[in-house]
């Protein structure tokens, strides 16, 4: 089991609710996911508008548990005050945390974040920080209250897949009692089994399921691998060699010349 | 008075928040709500008096990443 901030969830996949080609077709793929956990986000409502409701209707008949994001902010008062909202609506004191800090990658303001992780966690959120691989950020988010942290493999919707292993590494290593969940990047399965395979403790995804051709199929894709990932991490693989090693013993091999 | 709801410049006959939802037509219990950068909570809004040029943010819940 995971447990994130005293809650224990089965699943190891937290699935986005963005980009479905339909409200039918994320029903599907959160089911067909088993996830525990959906990213939800806040926009503005237009005029006695009814979509947000709509949304809400359908999130609460899944039965999973929400957690709200502030995705588009730029600045700590943006991200402070979406994360404020988002609990009013969703009485959650969960919050994926995000304070983007460039357009093109949209790369985490890792200075805002830290910043933004200390006073929403001051103000009693449980924050999950959507952050970089940076060995020093993450000290910093830890020390501002967090007790969870979530790097990006690659910049968010890229479908790269983790693109610095080494630096992974050296988080698994560096933190191993805090969970840590793979936000962002990936595309396909095995690199959700690969980041898995390190000892992260869940992965974080959307695009990868919400824009494949089959998204229900894919969710229950990525369950399968990050499932296989958990279980080869806890089964001790083998590390390369630069040589064969024959998987057949040569001893009692016939001889016939 | 006037007001700045969701980054739009609007004429709105209200008094409190709640006035405001009402008259234009908002309703739901998954609305967000703040003014001039403050959190107006849900059960806040009926007592909550707005002033000339109020920058208003109404949020709902959408699909996000």
């Amino acid at each position: 089991m995971l447990t994130l901030y005293g809650t224990s969830v089965s699943s190891r996949l937290l699935l986005g609710t963005a980009r479905y080609p339909s409200p039918a077709i994320l029903a599907e793929a959160v089911r067909a996911s088993r996830t525990d956990i959906v990213t939800v986000s806040l926009r503005r409502e237009t005029v006695g508008g009814k979509a947000g409701g709509a949304f809400f209707e359908l999130i609460r008949t899944l039965g999973v548990r929400v957690l709200p994001n502030t995705a588009g902010c730029h600045t700590v008062s943006e991200a402070v005050l979406t994360a404020k909202m988002a609990r009013d609506v969703f009485s959650t004191d969960w919050i994926k945390l995000e304070v983007i800090g460039n357009h093109d990658t949209l790369q985490p303001d890792v200075f805002a974040l830290v910043e933004a992780a200390r006073i929403l966690s001051g103000e009693g959120f449980k924050v999950f920080p959507y952050t970089t691989d940076d060995l020093v950020v993450a000290e910093r988010l830890l020390e501002a209250g967090c007790n969870v942290l979530m790097p990006w493999c690659a910049p968010i919707g890229s479908a790269m897949g983790p693109v610095n292993l080494p630096a992974l590494r050296s988080m698994r290593a560096n933190f191993p009692e805090v969970p840590l969940i793979v936000d962002a990047g990936i595309g396909r399965p095995s690199h959700a089994a690969t980041v898995m395979e390190l000892g992260f403790d869940a992965v974080l995804l959307n695009t990868a399921v919400a824009g494949a051709v089959d998204p229900a199929a894919m969710a229950a894709a990525f369950t399968g691998a990050i499932d296989a990932g958990r279980i080869a991490f806890h089964a001790g693989m083998l590390e390369p060699r630069d040589m064969a090693v024959p998987s057949t013993p040569v001893i009692g091999k016939a001889v016939f010349s | 008075m006037t007001f700045i709801i969701n980054g739009e410049e609007q004429q709105v006959a209200a008094v409190t928040l709640a006035d405001l939802l009402t008259a234009l037509d908002y309703e739901g219990e998954w609305l967000a709500t703040a003014v001039n950068g403050e959190l107006v909570h849900r059960e806040e809004r009926s007592g909550f008096s707005l002033g000339e040029r109020d920058r208003i943010e109404i949020l709902s819940p959408m699909q996000g990443g």
